[in-house]
């Protein structure tokens, strides 16, 4: 059964571009979140014709699709799952879609195809001195698709917002293999926002193959700080006396001590390795405001008891700083072999509260829990690492994972800021939801994928309505 | 109590038994959409701010209150929420959402669909559902709140919200010049909140701390006057077109540079979506309300 599926998806892309093997098939059974799962066979299509035609082979076999952009999320959702009854899904993949099709430097928008990397973009409109503002920590491997169905973030969301503000319209391969355009180059399209609906729409509501973003132009002055706390509840009054203050900065992160320490051995970007905490703020503009609003932050920081305010003097000193920030990742990788990394968030006022509960939780699960994360939207990421292969620790850090999400439920906030809920989180939907609003929710991706064939199993836990499957199946956690 | 005058509301709504329904807000914008079809029974959501902590920046508040209403209680604290309407004394925040029109500032600070996190709303058959959730950045679930903006009442009726909010500007001056190029103006300000040209003349919006105005004000070439405020808006119909299609306008408009809206004083013909998008959009209404009993009339398209 699946030989003539291959068969099929080969003679419409190229047999090249149609993977089989098993070992081929192991590469796309996983994301970057601990879960697994198992594809029949994985396509690459080069055009928006070539993924309708994976999308109709791949229905008129009775197989559901799961898109993928570069495999960097961290919530499942482009893991391959299908419940018991059913084959293992096509996997399409969008990676060797990889074009920037047009740039209007005018209006301030480009069209690109899915498979762009985030940082190429903004790369390549730089000397037009633009640049694509989300900028997930990823952002050197994720692709656009991926960033528009988990509608990412990245810290200079702070002041820009998440992707769903930077994306005015979508050119879409629905699960039936039909194309269509949602929204437009115009502000106001006119009927629903549908494009709002399929931006993180994690999969579900059909593959992206062309997204028209807005372009940002660069600030042209920007001052990087880093600010050093001997408590964390200093470095949280300061974020809200900095949103207090009526300052809004491109960027607020916040890193405790335990990440501030593996950055600084693993970068020597002259991290204080003994804070309780370190603030990396960022403002940027016109000069002068900028310089104002420098002056505004290391105040209120400094009433708060910051040690000292480190200012970066000039682009390299700045481009370190950052990198530190967001090679956090890296760094935990020297520390022992597995790191989860968890996304939720709560009201900013609560910040210090949560945190200090998750350092209670990992003292109880005799865990190694981290935190590096933005800190003025209230986007915690607590980073547990660890070494799966002592017996036992797997099912302590899903049992942690639990409770550090209840944690956040309980100071009233939501389970996902940024990585989306995907296979990881759809079993805690009914936290925050109850079962009318996920029908609401249910309804709006039937309106896309009335049949659940694309990416199944994601984002609504089972029962959302009446023929979902109940459970995360067996073996989808590592 | 809050709860109970939520359900109060979704009562008066209503199921599919009790027939056509419209939500009332101030009626500033009643004719957006197609008119409502006659003698259906109205009902008003309830109004009041409810919930409002500065330090998170966000605010929750009943459908039915006034804008003017909301924003007096955001700018004792210095704050906004960019809902911007018209006629502030007598729109009402679920009005404003429901309709989707965003204001003349968003260049600056984008569309109104931005400022909802958090939607209270009910449904054709009487329930009461939540969509998105009280925090300024949230990817839990689909984004029923994006589809709720705009959707003139046909998904469900607002009864509350969770809003965005913005820190005040310090300061913020319109500026008008005449015969200036509004779309070189437009490459040449940093993140100016309003550029507005009627042909003849440009306005200028610049909002913020004092030095970012000053900085702002240098780039501006020509002779630029401080003016009240904006020049007054046509309101017989907005255009809603590629901003770099604002270039070849005609006829008599006032035109928000970089955003692309056309303000026109007489009706505007606005183009449905064709083929397989209008497909959706009707698979959508039949979701939500397929009786068609929620404001009958209006989104015929759908
Ligand atoms: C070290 C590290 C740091 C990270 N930092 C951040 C961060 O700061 N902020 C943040 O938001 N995320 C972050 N992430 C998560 C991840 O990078 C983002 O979610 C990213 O947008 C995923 O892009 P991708 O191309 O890898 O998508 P994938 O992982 O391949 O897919 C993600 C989801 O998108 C769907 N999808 C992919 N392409 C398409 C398409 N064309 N059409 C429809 N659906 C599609 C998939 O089905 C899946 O549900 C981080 C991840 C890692 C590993």
């Amino acid at each position: 059964m699946t030989s003539t599926l291959v068969a099929d998806l080969r003679r419409a892309l190229s047999p090249g571009r149609v993977l089989a093997e098993p070992l081929e098939l192991a590469l796309f059974a996983r994301d970057a979140s601990v879960m697994e799962g198992h594809a029949a066979v994985v396509c690459f299509p080069t055009t928006t014709e070539e993924v309708q035609a994976a999308v109709r082979i791949a229905r008129s076999h009775g197989r559901a699709i799961v898109p993928r952009g570069s495999g960097t999320g961290l919530a499942g959702g482009a893991v391959p799952v299908s419940d018991d009854a059913s084959p293992p899904p096509v996997v399409v993949v969008t990676t060797k879609m990889n074009a920037i099709v047009d740039v209007d430097e005018v209006d301030r928008v480009a069209w690109v195809q899915p498979g762009v990397l985030n940082l190429d973009l903004s790369r390549a409109v730089a000397h037009l001195g633009l640049h694509f503002a989300p900028d997930p920590s990823s952002q050197q491997s994720c692709s656009i698709g991926g960033n528009v169905a988990n509608n990412s973030g990245g810290p200079h969301c702070l002041l820009h917002g998440v992707t769903s503000a930077h994306v005015l319209a979508l050119e879409v391969v629905l699960p039936d293999g039909e194309v269509v355009v949602l929204g437009g180059l115009d502000p106001d399209p006119d009927g629903y926002d549908l494009r709002g609906a399929f931006v993180g729409s994690e999969g579900t509501m059909g593959i992206a193959t062309r997204v028209a973003v807005r372009l940002t132009p660069l600030p042209p002055a920007i001052r990087t700080m880093l600010v050093d706390f001997e408590t964390v509840a200093a470095a949280g009054a300061t974020v809200s006396g900095i949103i207090a203050a009526g300052i809004v900065p491109a960027a607020i992160e916040m890193m405790d001590s335990a990440i501030t320490c593996a950055v600084e051995d693993y970068v020597h970007a002259g991290f204080p390795r003994d804070a309780a905490a370190v603030l990396l703020v960022e403002v940027d503009g016109l000069a002068d405001g900028v310089e104002e609003a420098a002056r505004l932050i290391t105040d209120i920081a400094v009433a708060q008891g910051a040690r000292t305010v480190r200012v970066a003097a000039g682009a390299e000193e700045r481009a370190l700083l950052w990198k530190g920030r967001k090679s956090a990742f890296g760094a935990v990788a020297r520390i022992a072999p597995d790191y989860y990394l968890h996304d939720a968030v709560v009201p900013r006022t609560k910040l210090v509260e949560v945190l200090a509960a998750i350092a209670d939780i990992a003292e109880r699960y005799d865990l190694l829990i981290m935190n590096v994360f933005h800190a003025g939207d209230g986007n915690l990421h607590p980073l547990i690492v660890f070494d799966r292969r002592v017996a036992g620790t797997l099912e302590r850090v899903r049992l942690a994972g639990g409770e550090i999400i209840t944690a956040c439920v309980a100071a009233g906030g939501m389970l996902s800021g940024e990585h989306g809920i995907g296979l990881e989180k759809r079993d805690y939907m009914g936290m925050v939801f109850s079962d009318a609003d996920l029908d609401a929710q249910a309804r709006l991706r039937d309106v896309f994928d009335p049949t659940h064939a694309c990416n199944p199993m994601k984002v609504l836990p089972g029962g959302s309505r009446c023929g979902d499957l109940q459970h995360v199946p067996e073996g989808a956690w590592v | 109590m809050g709860v109970r005058a939520l359900e109060k509301f979704a009562t008066e709504v209503g199921g599919a038994d009790t027939g056509p329904v419209t939500c009332v807000g101030g009626r500033s914008q009643w004719d957006v959409g197609g008119p409502c079809l006659p003698s259906v029974r109205e009902v008003r959501a309830p109004s009041g701010v409810t919930e409002y902590e500065p330090a998170e920046m966000i605010v929750r508040c009943r459908a039915g209150t006034p804008v003017a209403e909301l924003d007096a209680v955001l700018a004792a604290a210095g704050q906004m929420v960019t809902l911007d309407p018209a006629c502030p004394e007598v729109a009402t925040v679920g009005g404003v959402l429901a309709v989707g029109h965003s204001g003349l500032r968003r260049l600056r600070f984008g569309p109104v669909r931005d400022v909802l996190l958090e939607a209270h709303f009910v449904t054709a058959d009487g329930s009461l559902i939540k969509a998105g959730g009280p925090v300024v950045k949230n990817v839990t679930g689909f984004d029923l709140c994006r589809m709720l903006v705009g959707s003139l009442g046909t998904i469900g009726f607002l009864a509350e919200v969770v809003l965005r909010c913005q820190p005040r500007p310090q300061v913020s001056a319109w500026y008008r010049a005449e015969g200036a190029d509004p779309f070189e103006i437009r490459s040449r300000l940093f993140r100016p909140s309003s550029i507005l040209t009627d042909g003849a003349s440009t306005w200028v919006l610049l909002e913020g701390r004092a030095p970012d105005i000053e900085a702002e004000l240098s780039f501006l070439p020509g002779d630029w006057q401080a003016v009240e405020g904006p020049p007054s808006v046509p309101a017989g119909g907005r255009e809603s077109l590629p901003p770099s299609r604002l270039r070849s306008l005609h006829g008599e408009y006032l035109a928000e540079v970089g955003v692309g809206t056309v303000h026109r004083p007489g009706p505007v013909g606005v183009v449905p979506a064709q083929g397989r998008a209008a497909d959706l959009q009707r698979r959508v209404r039949d979701a939500f309300d397929p009786s068609r009993r929620l404001n009958p009339g209006r989104m015929e398209a759908a």
